[in-house]
């Protein structure tokens, strides 16, 4: 399917044209020859394949350890559309953990009815295990990877919000600094906005969350699943990035609810732990009790006040598919503001009126199960068969509680290397925002995701997905700070 | 009733443990008709224990021992005063809504088979109370009660397709039904003391209770058929087995572990024992 789409960098005219403040992109992609931009593309994926670099993004199954094919074209944002986004960002964040606390405190967003209380309660999500404990310093999404789309030069939308325990942010890191090494005169001609502080802010982020008393150095971790899970190479790249230990749960234990490492030199106390393993594996004996990978007692220990789990256990509530449709209510009723980042216009088909408009327009929507996971139930009207339209047609009469419907969108398009030279090819983009004590914070820049095969909108890494550098402009003049070339530039080593 | 709990479980382990870490649900609320009068939780070795409560409300005890050992026994119990409810609870901490108890949960979802099953009853009730109890007597005509069929991660459609096993099989079934006709129900384990004289027991109890606009929770025990009187101590609540298990415990040493359980419920007041027979 070929669906008309606004280019980001050529506007809709093709690539003759460029967009006013992309002119001098244009102008990089049309005189680099291709074999150069090949060559340094391949450059970069042969550095990322002996880093080892592998991820899989967050709800994709488990996937062999594989590298992400990496494109050399970047993506710019200008000064402008990235500070509303970012305005946007911090407002979606505040209302996440505004929700968070709400729904497992008084719960005063149910009560006032703006959303059904079954939505929330009877949602596997929602963990009746922490209801009525907060957080220290009630912050619940400290990492949150916000899934944007665009259709338009101002039309920005989310199409999913992380804040379980989101990954990609090494791809962020890795793919700039392969970028200042291979493309260093884009440095040049452009103030871009580093993105490298982002493991300072993460490990300040991660302090300041600390259980109160525990002194201005408290002792961070990161708790990984393990080596063979798919996003361990981000585990590892982060951790010695921070400069925290990176541990598994035989490394940790829980004593008199308090968290314990062991090292060679006797325990350390433990007040943080990024974890990255889903509720379900933290500790079995609170959550599924033939989990290998968590600690036994951990959830005594944070509920005791004594650890912070840095996402909070119960989080998965905030970005459940059926929550998702009532952010923009969630976002007006914390901030007092109309949300300013808008969702992908949805169609809950448990309310009537929008029952009749899906059934009527089957043919052009997407139409998802809210339940469901891994694109398992969904039907993508422009492209599906009169059988298949008639099957989901006859599963949303039985059942329309079940479903959700949203347009078919013509997400933007970015110039990208292919083997027939520089073309246009979907994207979508995952900024990370911190949540600590002291505010949100969030680096210029994220995760570009690019939908590699022509026509397709599918960015996912399963499904020819790759990514790119996604470059911020600064307002003012390019400052001379960490992203200036270096004289030497080497890729950075994971390891040590 | 005056009834005296003691609840000893035992735990022998083929190597010596470096570390053992439990959580406990073992101590029961005061409400109204259930009025604890002195509870204790002892362990036989070195241990620290930490208080406090869960999401749900229960009690919970958390023990950390340190090793090497290779045997633990763990003894909770006291006394405590109940009346006879005809099943209501009232007055017992309940921090969740009850539409959360709508949830079905990997133990507790009601098949093609428990669907119909509850479909059909609710069908010959004339009021949910009825529907309720009429599910409660066909689930202790239905499912056969065996001791030997303890296995604590069986789901309520394996239950309802075998037709037998023990109470929280019974009390899984009761609560997938239930939930599936609208009313939320939730999981409870306790103590039972026996009109049979049967006071020893190699496990503690567990029934269900449903919410009935109007009345609120009320308890059904589908092992025996009837709602819960002064006989029984209700000690934990939660969506199903895992939530209110009386022990969850993870050890740090391999090798095998042998677990023996006993529960004895007596009545404190011997001469009141012959009232109630």
């Amino acid at each position: 399917m070929r669906v008309p789409a606004f280019d980001e960098v050529w506007g809709s005219a093709g690539p003759d044209a460029s967009r006013e403040g992309f002119e001098a992109l244009a102008a990089w992609i049309a005189d680099t020859p291709p074999h150069e931009l090949n060559r340094r593309q391949q450059a970069a994926e042969a550095a990322f394949r002996q880093l080892g670099i592998t991820f899989a993004v967050y709800g994709e199954d488990e996937a062999a350890e594989r590298i992400i094919p990496f494109d050399i074209v970047p993506r710019i944002f200008a000064a402008s559309e990235w500070r509303n986004l970012k305005a946007g960002l911090e407002q979606r964040v505040e209302a996440i953990n505004a929700f968070l606390a709400d729904v497992y405190g008084p719960r005063r967003i149910l009560r006032d009815g703006v959303l059904p209380a079954e939505l929330v309660l009877a949602n596997p999500q929602f963990r009746p295990q922490v209801a009525g404990s907060r957080p220290p310093h009630d912050v619940y999404a400290h990492i949150c990877g916000i899934d944007m789309v665009r259709t338009g030069p101002n039309d920005f939308f989310v199409l999913e919000d992380n804040a379980r325990t989101p990954s990609g942010v090494s791809y962020m890191l890795e793919n700039r600094e392969a970028m200042i090494r291979l493309c260093p005169e884009l440095f040049e001609m452009f103030p871009v906005e580093p993105v490298d502080d982002y493991t300072d802010l993460l490990l300040s982020t991660l302090r300041s969350v600390a259980p109160h008393g525990r002194g201005s150095e408290p002792v961070c971790v990161l708790l990984t699943p393990g080596h063979f899970n798919s996003a361990f190479y981000e585990h590892s790249f982060l951790a010695d990035a921070m400069g925290i230990e990176l541990v598994e749960s035989a490394d940790l234990e829980v004593d008199d609810d308090i968290v314990w490492m062991r090292t060679i030199d006797g325990r350390v106390r433990v007040d943080v732990i990024y974890r990255r393993l889903d509720d379900d594996y933290i500790d079995p004996l609170v959550f599924r009790p033939d989990s290998m990978l968590g600690v036994p007692g951990l959830m005594a220990a944070y509920l005791g006040g004594n650890v912070t789990l840095a996402n909070a256990p119960g989080t998965g509530i905030a970005d459940d598919k059926a929550i998702y449709s009532y952010m923009p209510e969630i976002v007006r009723y914390y901030t007092g503001a109309e949300a300013k980042l808008p969702n992908v216009e949805t169609w809950r088909c448990r309310e009537k009126q929008a029952l009749t408009y899906t059934l009527e327009n089957l043919d052009k929507l997407v139409v998802k199960l809210v339940d469901g996971s891994g694109g398992y139930g969904m039907l993508v009207g422009p492209t599906a068969s009169k059988a298949e339209i008639e099957r989901f047609r006859e599963a949303l009469v039985a059942e329309p509680h079940r479903y959700i419907a949203q347009p078919t969108l013509a997400l933007s398009t970015v110039p990208t290397l292919t083997e027939k030279g520089v073309a246009p090819r979907h994207v979508d983009f995952r900024p990370f925002c911190l949540s600590g004590a002291d505010g949100i914070r969030i680096v210029p820049g994220g995760l570009t995701r690019v939908a590699l095969r022509e026509g397709s909108l599918v960015v996912n890494s399963s499904q020819g997905g790759g990514t790119k550098d996604s470059l911020i402009l600064a307002d003012r003049p390019r400052r001379r700070g960490k992203t200036t070339v270096p004289e030497v530039a080497p890729l950075r080593s994971g390891a040590d | 009733m005056r009834l005296r709990i003691e609840h000893r479980t035992h735990y022998e382990f083929s190597q010596p443990q470096r570390r053992l870490v439990q959580l406990l649900r073992v101590t029961p609320p005061s409400f109204d008709g259930q009025a604890v009068v002195d509870w204790h939780v002892e362990v036989d070795c070195d241990a620290r224990l930490k208080r406090s409560r869960d999401g749900y409300g229960n009690e919970v005890t958390m023990l950390y021992v340190d090793g090497p050992i290779d045997r633990i026994a763990l003894t909770v119990g006291g006394e405590v005063l109940t009346d006879d409810k005809a099943g209501m609870v009232q007055g017992a901490p309940e921090p969740l809504p009850v539409e959360l108890f709508l949830r079905p949960t990997p133990q507790t979802i009601a098949d093609a088979a428990i669907t119909e099953f509850a479909r059909d009853i609710a069908e010959s009730a004339a009021d949910p109370l009825s529907r309720l109890h009429g599910l409660c007597g066909a689930l202790w005509r239905q499912i056969r009660f065996d001791a030997g069929d303890g296995n604590p991660h069986r789901d309520a459609a394996s239950t309802f397709a075998d037709g037998h096993g023990v109470c929280q099989d019974h009390a899984h079934v009761f609560v997938a039904a239930a939930r599936v006709l609208g009313h939320p129900a939730r999981y409870i384990s306790g103590h039972l003391w026996r009109s049979d004289g049967q006071n020893v027991q190699p496990a503690a109890h567990a029934w269900a209770e449903a919410w009935v606009d109007g009345y609120g929770w009320i308890g059904f025990d589908p092992a025996n058929g009837a709602s819960p009187t002064d006989a029984y101590v209700r000690v934990a609540i939660g969506l199903d087995y895992r939530d209110a298990a009386p022990i969850a415990g993870a050890r740090v040493g391999g090798g095998a572990e042998t677990m023996h359980v006993e529960v004895a419920v007596a009545e404190a007041i011997q001469q009141r024992q012959s009232q109630s027979q």
